[in-house]
């Protein structure tokens, strides 16, 4: 494969942004930011690809107008997924293995505060025998985290965990929509919410939108880039996707996830970012990718501070990402799941080197 | 920009489509998928175990309204266990998904990826998702034909050209379907006459020279070299080359007759395919043609034609079956209008004709052949070449 | 902003069986190539991929395997008062499927409890035919081959989709709309290329920076390119034939969509000169559509060159 490094992440988050659903507003400094973070213009990116949603906006073709904040005359090669943004940046990674571009720019962004998430989401189920019960996105959570707590796999005080770490480590990120020191003992003496879930456990509904640049170490372009720290080069870069049905999957379970682990080599990683947007979707991953005591979690905080839906995937890449820059971490993976229950799984795994 | 010289060989080695219909109500969603999938892996011999990732493409997701359904269609889809990717670019989707899918067997990531196309539009009605009011907008639109009447006229009054040449290409492209089994319009006996004396609908569009609403699929099979060989294709269709281009939708004096995004995207395909005189070297083309005057239009911004012209390749009647430069041989887009399928429909019409598998409607003797989309207001485009030999 | 409408599906020979099952108030489960029975039945193995084609009748009771509560309850979920979603294996099934399960509080919940079906009054052959699940203390067991129903089978269901929105103008929006509240339309100029947009921009589409400077517009202009629509269509507002066109405002270097009346439509023309035709002011709200539509100034045809790079 080719050496393909992230070399700039930008990303802004908030509970309920003021401002249209194409998100425009968000997208126009954050390509404002990578282009000084890369120091280079619009006409060096080779390709652009991006992720969102028309349920998620409430109307048809929403991701149209976004390609307004490129300033896409001269035209651009650019292609769009109906997917979180971390599935559009393995679409880029992608172009970038074919030779076609050396640079390419992915974003990501979504208002959910526009409608009620998690009723939209119940868009997402079979709409013959699912969609019609509108079962809300906390609910379909709320049985996976039963069935674990049923066998004994995990326990409220291991889900108090994760929430409690989050919410704490969600305090050094500017963008956390929730966050604060917090103990597992504040965690358990919350009222249950959806039993068996509190709402520590879930994420906090929040809009945002990210973007990030990728480059092909042995291109002409890679070598005009003046950065501190090391170069994060993609050394694995896997998903999967499981059935949607929940009464034929085992809920304490996400093969998906540990065929995408395990292909990209999540195992020998120091830290990770997980997108769990409930706090035992954590457990559930952390399992399946074998990432043992000593890898450091979500020091972002994690889909538990905040979780724009679209781009909250590719959010998880670049908090990883910056952290081998800095030297923080040696080789970390970003992770990014989709449907119900953490139906499908991304994993993108990321080596420092100088 | 870009190292062109890593890019793995792809070809198509198998090609499936649903029989088109306004309603294919005798079918759920994942049965019409199933339809075309089926055929296309029946086509290049393969089982679902043989394939290694599944890329979906549709229009808006308010069409059917299901919220990335790929996700409930992943079981039927035998994508349980792989990569599933889903690409929606608007009406160019069908295109970019072929093209997303052949990327990731020339990036030599995969040996053999399934894709497929759809849409089901009877579940609702497309004019509704098209044009759900959005608060601020003045709600003028009619639809598809609403929004791409004026340009039409603009090109009118910009070439000069004469009010039969849209009629002529509706003739065509629905006599052409006769020979298309999988067409969903088969309506005998339409000339150009038929065709002007259809109603008005969005002056100066009239009724025949539009595309219908139509359930259908399409599917592929894209492999490499390797695999190619394995399952021992005599005929697959060679990728030349893959081009996408985007543009805004609206911004100060952009051409929407002639977009700046489809002839650089045409430039750099023939540049890709190493083709330096279109109209002479491509063999056949399918162009995503909804209403009948886009073929002249497209021709130019093709590069078949010089600016202005393209209305007089039409009127010659090259762009017949029998012409010197056949243009939608299956009827095209004006005959079958799944959305999210009609791209790659155009794309899997190509590669059949160089795989000589296009029956009733083949060009003899095709050898390269262009497959076309676009999408948005004229502002997404997908294009690639097939040929029937390796890439020189 | 509502998006709502009454989605016509289509079955299917699979979920067919299933819905006119549940119209007949009888559950039926496909049964997979190894056995294993499915409820609601999957179209294809997930194994062979083959389409099922082997259904049993299994029964109207069953045991909850997991489950979570619904304080809050949504619009259009199966029960109004607080509830369980559960997964729920019926008896002859070998997997669970989701359902509700009405009870009063959490603690009348708990997994292994038996529940059985409370059938809606009128059954249609659709999901929401089992109203919900209620507790019952004990329960027979059978398992029977499927008898396909006498009656005319389902074939399609019809699944509403009610969804609603708050739809958010950006800031650049936001200035155009209360300047038309004002009877004002206020355009901006991209900083970069100075072309002046109306409305304005979050990003200049060139550019890709908001528009800034404010430049106001006349409320006249010229007809750039045009349609005439004839064809009715669902949400439509206006009775055709009428004339959709993009007028070119006065120092403006983009043209927007609007509506051209007072005239006869064969009366309309490229480089036709128009001016705004305005609401009764008591009717104005921050919407362009207090400018009711465009009509003839009667002023001569601007020239064609004056318009064609709008084309």
């Amino acid at each position: 494969m080719r050496d393909v490094a992230v070399v700039g992440f930008a990303q802004r988050q908030t509970k309920e942004m003021d401002g249209s659903p194409t998100c425009v507003e968000l997208l126009v400094p954050i390509f404002a930011e990578l282009l000084e973070q890369t120091g280079w213009t619009k006409s060096d990116i080779g390709f652009w690809c991006s992720g969102s949603s028309d349920y998620l906006a409430g109307r048809s073709f929403s991701f149209v107008s976004a390609v307004d904040a490129i300033g896409a005359l001269p035209p651009v090669n650019e292609s769009h997924v109906e997917m979180d943004a971390a599935w559009a940046l393995y679409e880029a990674w992608i172009k970038l293995q074919t030779g076609e571009a050396d640079t390419a720019l992915v974003y990501g962004f979504g208002k959910a505060s526009a409608g009620v998430l998690r009723r939209t989401l119940a868009m997402q189920l079979d709409p013959y025998t699912v969609t019609p019960l509108w079962p809300d996105t906390v609910s379909i959570a709320g049985l996976q985290a039963r069935a674990g707590l049923d066998h004994g796999i995990w326990d409220e005080r291991a889900m108090a965990e994760v929430a409690a770490r989050s919410r704490t480590a969600g305090t050094e990120n500017e963008y956390a929509v929730r966050k604060g020191v917090t103990t597992i003992e504040d965690v358990l003496s919350e009222e249950l919410y959806a039993d068996p879930l509190r709402r520590s456990d879930c994420a906090p509904v929040s809009d945002g939108a990210a973007a990030m640049v990728i480059a092909a170490v042995d291109s002409p372009a890679f070598a005009t880039l003046q950065r501190d720290g090391a170069a994060a080069v993609i050394t694995g870069f896997e998903h999967r996707v499981d059935q949607i049905t929940l009464g034929t999957r085992d809920l304490t379970r996400a093969p998906s996830a540990a065929l995408a682990g395990a292909a990209a080599g999540a195992s020998a990683v120091d830290m990770a970012e997980l997108h769990a947007p409930f706090s035992h979707q954590e457990l559930i991953l952390r399992r399946e990718l074998g990432l043992g005591e000593g890898v450091t979690i979500n020091p972002s905080g994690g889909a538990l501070c905040a979780n724009p839906m679209f781009s909250a995937g590719l959010v998880r890449i670049g908090e990883a990402a910056r952290r081998v820059w800095s030297g923080e971490s040696r080789k970390a993976l970003g992770h990014a799941t989709s449907g119900p229950a953490l139906q499908q799984n991304l994993v993108c795994v990321m080596e420092g080197r100088s | 920009m870009g190292s062109e010289g890593r890019k793995q060989l792809a070809a198509v080695m198998g090609v499936g489509q649903t029989h088109h219909r306004a309603k294919r109500e005798d079918v759920s969603i994942a049965g019409l998928l199933r339809e075309a999938v089926d055929r296309a892996l029946e086509d290049a011999g393969l089982g679902f175990e043989d394939i290694d990732a599944v890329v979906v493409g549709k229009a808006p997701d308010l069409f059917e309204g299901v919220m990335m359904p790929e996700l409930f269609l992943a079981e039927a889809l035998g994508a349980v266990g792989k990569p599933l990717l889903r690409v929606h670019t608007a009406g160019s989707v069908g295109g970019s998904t072929a093209i997303v899918a052949a990327s990731l067997v020339q990036a030599g990531v995969h040996e053999r990826v399934l894709t497929v196309a759809f849409e089901k539009q009877s579940e609702s009605n497309a004019m509704w998702a098209l044009s759900v009011p959005v608060p601020f907008i003045m709600p003028v639109h009619a639809g598809a034909g609403g929004y791409f009447a004026p340009h039409v006229r603009s090109y009118i009054r910009r070439s000069g050209a004469p009010t039969h040449i849209g009629a002529m290409v509706a003739a065509k492209d629905r006599q052409n379907a006769l020979k298309n089994p999988y067409a969903h319009l088969h309506n005998e006996g339409t000339t150009m006459e038929t065709v002007l004396a259809s109603q008005i609908l969005w002056d100066p569009i009239r009724y025949d020279e539009t595309c219908p609403s139509s359930d259908g699929a399409c599917a592929l099979v894209i492999g490499s070299e390797s695999a190619v060989e394995a399952a021992g294709i005599p005929n697959p269709a060679w990728i030349h080359g893959t081009v996408m281009r985007s543009e805004p939708t609206t911004a100060a004096e952009r051409d929407q007759v002639n977009p700046q995004a489809g002839r650089d995207a045409a430039a750099a395909l023939w540049k890709q395919a190493k083709i330096t005189n279109p109209y002479e070297e491509i063999d056949c083309a399918e162009i995503y043609v909804p209403f009948s005057w886009f073929e002249p239009m497209w021709l130019e911004n093709l590069g078949f034609a010089a600016e202005g012209e393209g209305w007089k390749v039409t009127e010659s009647g090259a762009t017949a079956l029998d012409g010197a430069l056949p243009v939608n041989m299956s009827g095209g887009v004006l005959s079958s209008n799944p959305i999210g399928a009609s791209g790659m429909l155009r794309f899997a019409e190509a590669a059949l004709q160089v795989m000589g598998e296009a029956g009733d409607h083949q060009v003899n003797g095709a050898r390269r052949a262009l497959g076309h989309a676009y999408g948005g207001g004229s502002q997404f485009f997908a294009m690639w070449v097939v040929g029937s030999d390796k890439p020189a | 902003m509502k998006v709502e409408f009454d989605y016509t599906r289509s079955l299917g020979p699979v979920l067919s069986r299933f819905m006119t099952g549940l119209r007949d108030r009888q559950v039926v489960g496909g049964v997979l190539e190894d056995g294993t029975v499915v409820v609601p039945p999957p179209e294809y193995d997930p194994v062979t991929h083959r389409e099922i084609s082997e259904f049993v009748s299994v029964g109207d009771e069953g045991v909850v395997t997991t489950w979570s509560w619904v304080a809050d309850p949504v619009m259009d979920q199966p029960l109004a008062e607080p509830f369980a979603f559960a997964l729920i294996q019926l008896d002859g099934a070998d997997v669970a499927f989701l359902h509700a399960v009405a009870v009063d509080s959490p603690a009348e919940m708990g997994t292994g409890m038996r529940v059985r079906i409370r059938w809606a009054e009128q059954t249609t052959g659709s999901i929401t035919d089992i109203a919900c699940f209620e507790p019952v203390p004990d329960s027979q067991r059978f398992d029977t081959i499927a008898e396909p129903s006498e009656s005319e089978p389902v074939t399609r269901i019809v699944t509403p989709v009610r969804l609603a929105y708050e739809y958010a103008a950006s800031p650049e929006e936001s200035k155009f709309f209360r300047g038309l509240a004002e009877g004002r339309i206020l355009g901006q100029r991209c900083p970069v290329c100075h072309k002046v947009y109306v409305p304005p921009r979050g990003a200049c589409p060139v550019d890709g920076v908001p528009t800034t400077d404010e430049v106001e517009l006349p409320d006249r202009g010229t007809v750039t390119t045009f349609c005439i629509v004839n064809v009715p269509f669902l949400g439509q507002r206006i009775k055709p034939p009428y004339v959709s066109a993009y007028v070119l405002l006065d120092g403006a270097d983009i043209a927007f969509l609007h509506l051209i009346l007072d005239a006869d439509a064969s009366e309309v023309r490229m480089g036709m000169r128009v001016e705004a035709v305005w609401k009764p002011r008591a009717e104005w709200g921050t919407t362009i559509e207090n400018i009711s539509h465009f009509r003839p100034t009667g002023e001569p045809d601007a020239d064609y060159d004056t318009y064609k790079q709008h084309l």
